[in-house]
């Protein structure tokens, strides 16, 4: 199991949702989580405010 | 060696309109045409060719009792296979949609296009549920680079930029997440359109992120697809996000002088992580343009994430069943990468949407003191098929995740696009005209007087040994 938890959360996701993950899968799901949660994290450190709307109902 | 190509959808429309050729001719000649080079370029998943031939017989007969045949009459055109064509399973790149039942009626733009007189012969490769960007596909094979086949398309409309890059229709419609129309523009030398999201209805076609996703035209020329694209406006309440404007038609506008408009380049992210050739391509739009001045887009690299972190969890959702019932059926690259978007914690999905809305902001705010903005299509030109990695700014980086870079800040929030080829040798490599939301006119405008200044063009297909 990696220090960092990441095999551990991949797997109680992969159960939660009850996703099929075979072994030889589990290392390029991690490197995708990776990328994905790298990306997430820069939006996570950009400050809104409360009252910032979300665009789920998006008008250019 | 290379040959012309054959006639432009505008020439074929004056002619049989005109009677001097037939709608059956031209479509005869285009699916000799794609019987030729098809084979070479595997841009077709499907030819139509009983139904083109009695949709043609139609435009003719119509023609001969004197009825009026609409601006596109006998113009043959395809679809990507995410399109809903009437008797066809819509597969959308995937091995698993072929069990589904086929459609009943086709996609909203196929009526339109085929309303205003055009006709459909076939239905296009492309990535596995659009979930990609170079074209290659694991069921199908990839679709090849007309200008040499051992190189990406892009994607993951490769069908589309294939078959109009080898002339094999004058006109293809596409859909756009986060590039796929301006990525296989820009590697096959051709233009592409991606409007203001909303703009054009996507009714039965299969989604990927309904929050992102768009369809548009790729043409060989600006007024094809300014007539192709004005064809399909309107609204269409079978879309929850399509527009309720009334048709503004561009083509009409084309020519208008844009000599008052305020361009400028978009500086920062769109100014790196570039090779030599997208740097050539800017550089000689904004040359022909005489424009210098740049305007910084502020936190593009984190729209960009964004945009990243909407696509990889909304396209999770949309194949959550698929995932659990029938994972050893996708393409295990777009399996994985949809496997870990299920597990992104929903409060990044919020936050990237409210990021969303902020950056629009900023991008509204500079459109008030610039009409256009210039940026690169793409980092580089084509790569070569099944090409891993590439080295950007000195880093080495995956190619599939990177190619759309340039793109993904721009669609994130739905801004118009033309996509122009700018055709350098051996390859070309396009660049995007963005606009404010609604003002495709003004991205069509400065497209044309570009190519009439021969600045952009799309080059004759380079890699089919045949004449067209």
């Amino acid at each position: 199991m990696a220090a960092d938890g990441l095999d551990d959360y991949i797997a109680s996701a992969a159960k939660a949702l009850s996703l099929p993950i075979e072994d030889s899968w589990r290392g390029a799901v991690r490197a995708n989580l990776e990328v994905s949660l790298r990306m997430g994290k820069l939006v996570d450190e950009f400050p809104t405010p409360d009252e910032a709307e979300p665009a789920s109902v998006f008008s250019a | 060696m290379t040959a012309p190509a054959p006639p432009s959808a505008s020439e074929i429309a004056k002619a049989v309109s005109s009677g001097r050729l037939s709608a059956l001719e031209a479509t005869e000649a285009a699916l000799a045409r794609i019987e030729r080079h098809d084979p070479v370029l595997n841009a077709f998943t499907d030819v139509t060719a009983g139904r083109a031939r009695a949709k043609a017989r139609e435009v003719d007969a119509a023609i001969e009792a004197g009825k009026s045949v609409g601006p596109l009459a006998g113009v043959p055109f395809a679809v990507k296979n995410l399109f809903d064509v009437k008797g066809i399973s819509t597969r959308a790149g995937s091995k698993i949609n072929r069990d589904r039942p086929p459609a009943r009626r086709d996609a909203t733009l196929i009526e339109r296009l085929e309303a205003a007189g055009a006709v459909l012969v076939g239905a296009l490769n492309m990535g596995e549920y659009a979930y990609d960007f170079t074209g290659e596909n694991v069921h199908d094979g990839p679709s090849r680079n007309p200008h040499d086949p051992t190189r990406m398309t892009g994607g993951s409309s490769g069908g589309s930029g294939s078959a109009v890059g080898g002339a094999l229709v004058p006109i293809a419609l596409g859909s756009d997440t986060n590039g796929s129309i301006r990525v296989p523009a820009s590697f096959c030398g051709i233009f592409g359109l991606k409007p203001t999201y909303g703009r054009l209805s996507r009714a039965r076609s299969f989604p990927f992120v309904f929050s992102l996703d768009h369809l548009g035209p790729f043409a060989r020329s600006v007024r094809d697809l300014a007539l192709a694209y004005d064809a399909m406006q309107g609204p269409d309440a079978e879309d929850a996000a399509c527009t309720a404007r009334a048709v503004e038609p561009t083509a009409p506008l084309l020519a208008e002088n844009i000599g008052a408009l305020r361009i400028a380049l978009a500086g920062g992210w769109f100014r790196k992580n570039l090779f030599p050739e997208a740097v050539q391509a800017v550089a000689r739009v904004a040359k022909a343009l005489g424009v210098t001045r740049v305007v910084e887009i502020p936190e593009a690299e984190r729209a960009r994430a964004a945009a990243y972190v909407i696509t990889t969890t909304e396209g999770a959702s949309l194949h959550l069943d698929r995932l659990r019932k029938r994972p050893n059926d996708f393409d295990p690259a777009v399996r994985d990468r949809l496997i870990a978007g299920a597990m992104v914690p929903a409060a990044l999905v919020d936050r990237a949407h409210k990021f969303r809305r902020w950056y629009r902001a900023q991008l509204l705010e500079i459109f008030k003191s610039v009409d256009l903005l210039i940026a690169p299509a793409t980092p580089c030109v084509a790569p070569k098929l099944g090409q891993v990695n590439f080295v950007l700014d000195g880093v080495e980086m995956p190619v599939r995740a990177n190619i759309g870079i340039h793109t993904q800040p721009i669609s994130f929030i739905g801004l118009p696009v033309v996509a122009v080829p700018v055709p350098l040798e051996p390859m070309p490599i396009g660049v995007q005209l963005i606009a404010p939301p609604w003002r495709e006119d003004i991205a069509l405008r400065v497209a044309y007087a570009l190519e009439r200044m021969g600045a952009v063009a799309a080059p004759s297909a380079r890699g089919l040994s045949r004449g067209l």
